[in-house]
Parts: C-alpha cells; structure tokens; sequence
C-alpha cells in the first residue's frame, strides 16, 4: 500500500501530475480549479522532478502553450472549468486536426455563461460531442472519487500517447473541492530529451534530427482529397478506441430490474439510491460510465435485453440521456433525471424520479 | 568565336550566390515580388550560418506564410491564428536549450494575437518573433490590418482607412520595445541589397540573444504586398518607402 494522505480532489490530481513525471503545466485561474495550480506552484516541481509550471495570460494562450508542448513530445497538461474550457475549444480541435497527444482537466461548474461556481455536469455535450469545429473525438474520463482523481492521470497519458489524442478528465465542483483519503503512487521519472528522441522521432519537434526530414504539426490540408483521407484515417483511430477502450463500472446489475446511468459524483448519489431501492425490495443497478467517449452503449445494449428500465442521473437537464437512448435504442423505456444549474440530487428524489418515470410511468 | 561551355562559367570560384540547403524545393507560394521569400531565405541563411538546424523548432501561425513549413526545412508547428507566440512559449519553456522562433504577419501579431505577444515579450521569453508588417491582410484578400495606413485602401476600407471610424495604425514594435522583458527590437526591410544585408544582421542578432538567454528577441520586417496593395513589385517598393517608412521608420530600436 503506498502513502495514504487526505486531500481535495483538485489536490489529489495536482500531486498525480508531478507523479505522473508530466513536463509542464500551464493554465489559468478559474473557481472551482484554482486549487490545482496553486497547489503546483506551492509544492515547488521544478525542484521536485524539474516540471514547469506557467501561468498564462488566458485560457486560449494556456491551451496553445500546451499545443505547443505536445508537439515535442512532452507530456503536458491544463487545468480550467467550463467557461474556460469554451475558450480553449479552438486549440482542442487544432489539436486534434494534428494528432497531438496532452491531457486536460475540466472541473465543471453550472452554466450557460458564466453560470455559478457549484458543481454540475451540463458539459457532456461539449466534451463528448465536440465543443469545437471539425469532425474529432477526445477521450473522456470520469473520475468519481478523489482517489479517482490521482488515478485517471496516469491512465489519460497512456491513452494520450497511445492514439496521440487529447484526454479530457472531466471531473466538476464537488469532486474538486471535496476531501477524501487517496492513495499516493510513487515518483515516475521524467522521460529525458534523448528518451523523447529515440521514442517520438517520428513525429515530435525535437529540432531535425540530422538524416532525417523535417517534422511537422499541422492541422492545415489544402487538397480537400488529401484532408478526407486524413478524415478517414481519424475515423478509424476513433473507431479502434471505441472498439477497445470503453471504460464501465457496475452495482447489483446481475439481477436488476431497473438501472440508473449516472457517471462521476452522480453516481456517488446514485449508490445510495441503489440501496435505498433494494430496502424497498425494488431490484435496481447501477451503470457508472468512466469513459464518457467512448460510451459504454454495447454494455448498455446488452442490459437492455434483460431490464425494463433505464434512468440516466445527471446534474445536468438532460445529455448523456441521449446516448443512453441511442444505445437502448427504443427497445425499453428511458427517462432523465436531473437537478442542475449547480445544484445536486438527493438520494431520496433519484428514488422517488425512478419510482415515478421509470417504474409507475 | 571561342567555344564556352557551362562547366567553364560554373566554377566554385564564381559562385556568388546559392540556395541555402534549408530551403526545401518546395516552390514558393508567394506572389512574385513579395518579400516574404527573402526573410525567409535570411532566417534560413542564418539558422545554417549558426549551425543550428537540429536545434531549432519554428512556428508560423496563419496568414500569408501558414505553409512556411513547406520551405523551412526544419521541425515547424503550425499555430491557430494569432498563437504563435504561446505555443512557443510551450516549447520553449520545456526545450530551454532550443532555438525557437516564430514568424507572423500583421493581422497575426497585431489583431488576433496582441494579447499573446504582448505577454511573450513581457514574460521574457528566451525566443525570437519575425514580424512581417505589409499593413494588410494578403492571405484573405487585402483586408485592412491593425497597421494599415490612415487613408490606405484595402478591401474593407475601399474609401481608405477612416481614423475616427478605425483608429491609429498600431506600432507594436516600438510598444513591445517598452518592455522589459524584451532583449533586441529592431525594423527593418528586404526592399534592396543594403536593407537585406541589415535585416539579416538583425536576425542573426536575434538568435544569438537566444543563446546568450537575455530574454525576446523581436524583429520587425517592414514588406510590401504587391497584390493587396495592387501594384507592381516595383511601384510597391516605391510606395513602401514612401509611405510605409515614415510612419514605421527602420532601425534599430532596442538592444541590452
């Protein structure tokens, strides 16, 4: 067992990042995440293992510093909440269009606009469907717990640099601020310039290695024949991850009759819902998707053999439902339920929305 | 009538002039007359002066010279339009032994990507800007650019720039000199042989400051655009210094 420590959310992840051996960090203040860049500067990593950590002058600056460190081939990553993730939206499809690989972290707050600063989980469109323009995907995550948090970022660098796509953790408010006990990995090493050479030559702007042509990123194709084909080699890269990296977690679902589909602090509400229901005698599971792209819809199709209903949980009015439809696929009923603006659901009122959408309706 | 032939006029000891082998033999996609192709030469020239090439990393954001990637061979990202200088800063901060320049036009630099240069230059960032300044938008058509002249037309200002409508052409080069994390400002123009010969001085200077770390190099390349301004490249050179030197005078501008 490594070293137990009591800590928020945006701690948690901040500490995993320096863990993690990430080269850089830059990003830009914003509530509920400011944690995250504060705890950085504080805990001094260019001492610790050398990391940078930059603060930028906006959000758009943030995402393009950390464009342009990932295309050396260094791992890197920013921190915002949702506001500030609407404004990286245009380096994220750049990023994209040229196949870098970086990680984010979206601690998501109530909106449209400047919203509140609670908790929600109304970005599921924006992240999952693709906040900014071009046919692209990221990979999603959902971290749940604060353990969660430190987690995911060693998972997001490896699916990063596997399909050399950019990893969104998508956490929110509550996950951020609140305390738990999280297991502390050990130190990674940072990968050294020679390291990133010999791995990365291929693609990565390390300076022309001498004998080989110059390397480049871009997301610009004149030839609109050349940049379908580009189209379609991305396409299958999706395709391949949705075939192999879908991500799920499962309670009581062997013998349910009804399942809830909630994901990230949701599906902490939705726990205890699930036990409140088995008190009742009601046979309800529970689905958590932790890759929220790509979505868990074989598994969901699957169980939708077998139960009579399904209620997606979200803080949110009403997004991941449609996947959950689209996955269903009208052969059983499908409800939404939300609180949202920055407000979160009760145990008791996820109970009684089942009761009254999914199992009287 | 003596019979030359061509090996007897090429010799090593008449060559006085050669395309850097940084150039790659992509043809260039400017308008002939443009003085994009020579900064570019120039900054290649002193890149493989310097013995750089493996230790450099370029970023041309978009406008008129989005493909120098396609010329410069060496490793290039390409930038959204006007972030050239952030994700420099992202490379830089990370590959602090590196050269790493970046090469933007007018609206670029001076529109869209103000905030980012501005905070580059302030934050000192160990790189180089080239800043092209032909006063229009060329890649788009010939829009007005933050620096076109007062009366100038362009195809947004057909009447020519209004400056109670659209304000003062901005000078960045003298605001970024005022700061201090700017090390060499300098403007200057490859209109002739003598003014070449300065703006690759500069340039040269540009990157030495990077080896010697004192913080951004910034160099101003006052050009034409022959098709914006719709003229001949030598009616454009003329207007150039007519008009676009007064206001924009060359020199240089800063140097600790």
């Amino acid at each position: 067992m490594g070293e137990l420590r009591l800590m928020k959310g945006n701690e948690a992840i901040a500490e995993a990042f320096i863990r993690e051996g990430v080269d850089a960090y830059y990003g830009y203040p914003i509530t509920p995440q400011s944690e995250v860049m504060e705890y950085l500067t504080a805990e001094r990593p260019e001492k610790r293992t050398g990391m940078v950590v930059l603060q930028a002058e906006s959000e758009l600056a943030a995402i393009n510093m950390v464009y342009g460190a990932a295309c050396t081939g260094k791992k890197v990553v920013t921190s915002s909440s949702s506001p500030g993730i609407s404004l990286m939206q245009e380096g994220i499809s750049y990023i994209a269009g040229s196949e870098v690989p970086c990680v984010l972290l979206n601690v998501v707050r109530g909106g449209p606009g400047l919203g509140d600063i609670q908790p929600a989980q109304s970005d599921y469109f924006q992240s999952v469907k693709g906040g900014g323009h071009g046919d692209y995907r990221q990979i999603v995550l959902a971290p749940s717990s604060v353990q969660d948090m430190y987690d995911h970022v060693a998972l997001a660098f490896e699916l990063a640099f596997k399909y050399r796509i950019l990893v969104l953790i998508q956490s929110d408010g509550l996950i951020g601020q609140m305390m738990e006990k999280v297991e502390i990995g050990e130190q990674k090493k940072r990968l050294s310039d020679k390291e990133i050479k010999e791995k990365y030559d291929s693609w990565a702007l390390t300076g022309r290695t001498p004998g080989r042509e110059h390397n480049i990123v871009t997301s610009l194709e004149l030839d609109q024949a050349k940049q379908e084909q580009f189209n379609i080699h991305l396409q299958n890269k999706y395709a391949e991850i949705a075939e192999k990296e879908v991500l799920y977690e499962e309670m009581e679902v062997e013998d349910a009759d009804y399942i809830l589909v909630a994901y990230g602090s949701s599906s902490r509400i939705c726990r205890k819902t699930v036990n409140l229901a088995r008190e009742k005698g009601l046979k309800v599971g529970l689905l958590r998707p932790i890759t929220l792209w790509p979505f868990p819809e074989k598994r969901i199709a699957e169980l939708a053999k077998r139960v009579k209903g399904m209620l997606s949980v979200e803080m949110s009015a009403g997004q991941m439902v449609e996947d959950v439809k689209l996955a269903v696929n009208g052969k059983i009923k499908v409800e939404h339920f939300g609180r949202y603006g920055g407000m979160i659901h009760t145990p008791e009122e996820v109970l009684e929305a089942l009761e009254t959408k999914i199992i009287g309706g | 009538m003596a019979d030359i032939k061509i090996e007897d006029i090429i010799k090593s000891e008449n060559l006085v002039f050669k395309k850097t082998k940084l150039f790659t033999d992509k043809p260039l996609s400017y308008c002939p007359g443009c003085g994009h192709g020579v900064a570019h030469r120039l900054i290649l020239e002193v890149i493989e002066e310097m013995g750089i090439e493996s230790e450099t990393i370029g970023v041309a954001p978009v406008g008129c010279s989005v493909l120098a990637y396609e010329f410069m061979n060496i490793d290039m990202a390409q930038a959204p339009h006007g972030r050239a200088p952030a994700m420099a800063t992202g490379i830089k901060r990370v590959y602090p032994e590196k050269y790493v320049f970046t090469y933007q036009g007018d609206g670029d630099l001076a529109a869209i990507g103000t905030s980012e240069t501005i905070h580059a230059c302030n934050r000192g960032d160990n790189m180089t800007i080239i800043f092209i300044n032909n006063g229009i938008y060329g890649m788009t058509g010939g829009q007005m650019a933050p620096t076109t002249l007062e009366g100038m037309v362009s195809s947004t200002t057909p009447f020519g720039r209004d400056i109670e409508l659209m304000g003062h052409p901005i000078k960045m080069t003298e605001l970024v000199a005022q700061l201090p994390g700017t090390c060499y400002v300098a403007r200057h123009a490859v209109h002739t042989p003598a003014a070449v010969r300065k703006a690759k001085k500069a340039i040269r200077k540009a990157f030495e400051k990077q080896k010697e770390k004192k913080g951004l190099s910034f160099v101003e390349i006052v050009s034409n655009c022959n098709s914006g301004w719709k003229m001949t490249p030598v009616d454009s050179n003329k207007w150039m210094e007519e008009h676009m030197f007064p206001y924009y005078p060359l020199g240089e501008i800063k140097e600790i």
